[in-house]
């Protein structure tokens, strides 16, 4: 385990999970939380739970993006609050 | 109100790093977790089992009954999704739109208008605009069965390396997604139409089940794929490794089948006739 990488992934996942949640535009939050998700799949990658990894990337990083863009395209891009 | 969530969440988020100070280190040998239950799932997996991976025999044998509800839990969420958006669809469209397939040209066709086109040459388009693109039509088309292949792989070899019919079932459910996207929906519905993919979920969830209640029915317990050794031609150990493959193909159904069903839900409100 390479600790400059892991603080570095660990500060991009903060900064990830911050901007999901102050952006406006609502697709930009969904493409930040995949951008989460993956982020959080290196570290599980790192810490040599593969399985983990895997599945986060596919599920969290892959499918529950598209699933939220859908979402998105039928509603509104703008939050209310 | 948003000052003192604020404070509360501080507060919470403080607590929390506080306490992970306690936590043993990473990796110690040491810890709760690591001194019972952990080192007999690794040493005996191999002689119990035959399966290599140990995330995968402790998934799906020595904790199949977790794996089986945590498959009947997204088998539900895609119940929801459907008696939440589903409606049925209206008998005439509004305003529809067509593309001549070889010059590109798109005619609109007033509502109530009917127009006889003949249907080679013509294909409908959505009445949002998407753009019709050559070069990911295309790319799609030839990377889609690759993707496919990955996800039959990541399903049965499982075993050794990482994967499982979990990941293998998204792989799988997002090919047909990404026909949806790239193409139109109607495309991917012509290829996996909606009663196939509602009938994918429960199918899967079956084949678990019924793996576990084909054991009891052979005089062993629930998920013990010993049983299974008396219906093949295999020893008990080797019997438990069939069983786990058997019960990831289950899981690998539902799973793509229920990616794919809330997708066509969400993707086209329910209505199933046009979407992303």
């Amino acid at each position: 385990m390479i600790w400059q990488l892991d603080l570095l992934i660990l500060t991009l996942v903060v900064f990830c999970g911050i901007g999901a949640i102050m952006i406006r535009d609502l697709l930009g939050a969904a493409i930040l939380f995949g951008a989460y998700s993956f982020m959080m799949c290196l570290l599980w990658a790192i810490m040599g739970a593969v399985d983990v990894a895997f599945t986060e990337a596919s599920v969290g990083a892959g499918v529950s993006t598209v699933f939220f863009i859908a979402a998105v395209y039928h509603t509104t891009r703008r939050t209310k609050d | 109100m948003k000052t003192l969530g604020l404070i509360i969440v501080g507060l919470v988020g403080a607590v929390l790093v506080s306490a992970t100070v306690n936590f043993p280190p990473f990796g110690d040998p040491e810890s709760p977790a690591s001194l019972h239950v952990s080192p007999r799932y690794l040493e005996k997996t191999l002689e119990e089992t035959a399966v290599p991976n140990a995330v995968t025999s402790v998934l799906a044998d020595y904790r199949g009954f977790d794996t089986m509800f945590e498959t009947t839990v997204i088998f539900c969420a895609g119940v929801a999704c459907f008696l939440l958006l589903r409606v049925p669809r209206r008998r005439l469209p509004r305003p529809r739109q067509y593309r001549h397939r070889l010059t590109g040209l798109t005619f609109r066709i007033k509502e109530g208008g009917e127009v006889f086109l003949p249907l080679r040459e013509f294909e409908p388009v959505d009445s949002i605009w998407t753009p019709h693109d050559f070069i990911i039509e295309k790319v799609c088309r030839y990377l889609i069965p690759f993707i496919q292949l990955f996800g039959l792989y990541v399903i049965a070899h499982g075993h050794h390396s990482p994967g499982g019919g979990f990941q293998g079932g998204v792989i799988l459910g997002a090919s047909i997604i990404l026909l949806s996207v790239s193409h139109s929906l109607r495309t991917a519905l012509k290829r996996m139409g909606e009663k196939i993919s509602a009938l994918f979920s429960p199918v899967g969830v079956f084949i678990f089940a019924g793996t576990g209640v084909l054991c009891l029915g052979l005089g062993y317990r629930f998920l013990d794929y010993q049983a299974l050794a008396t219906l093949l031609p295999v020893g008990p150990i080797m019997a438990r490794s069939y069983g786990i493959l058997l019960v990831e193909v289950g899981v690998g159904m539902a799973v793509m089948g229920t990616m794919v069903w809330i997708f066509k839900n969400l993707a086209s409100r329910g209505r199933y006739d046009e979407g992303l």
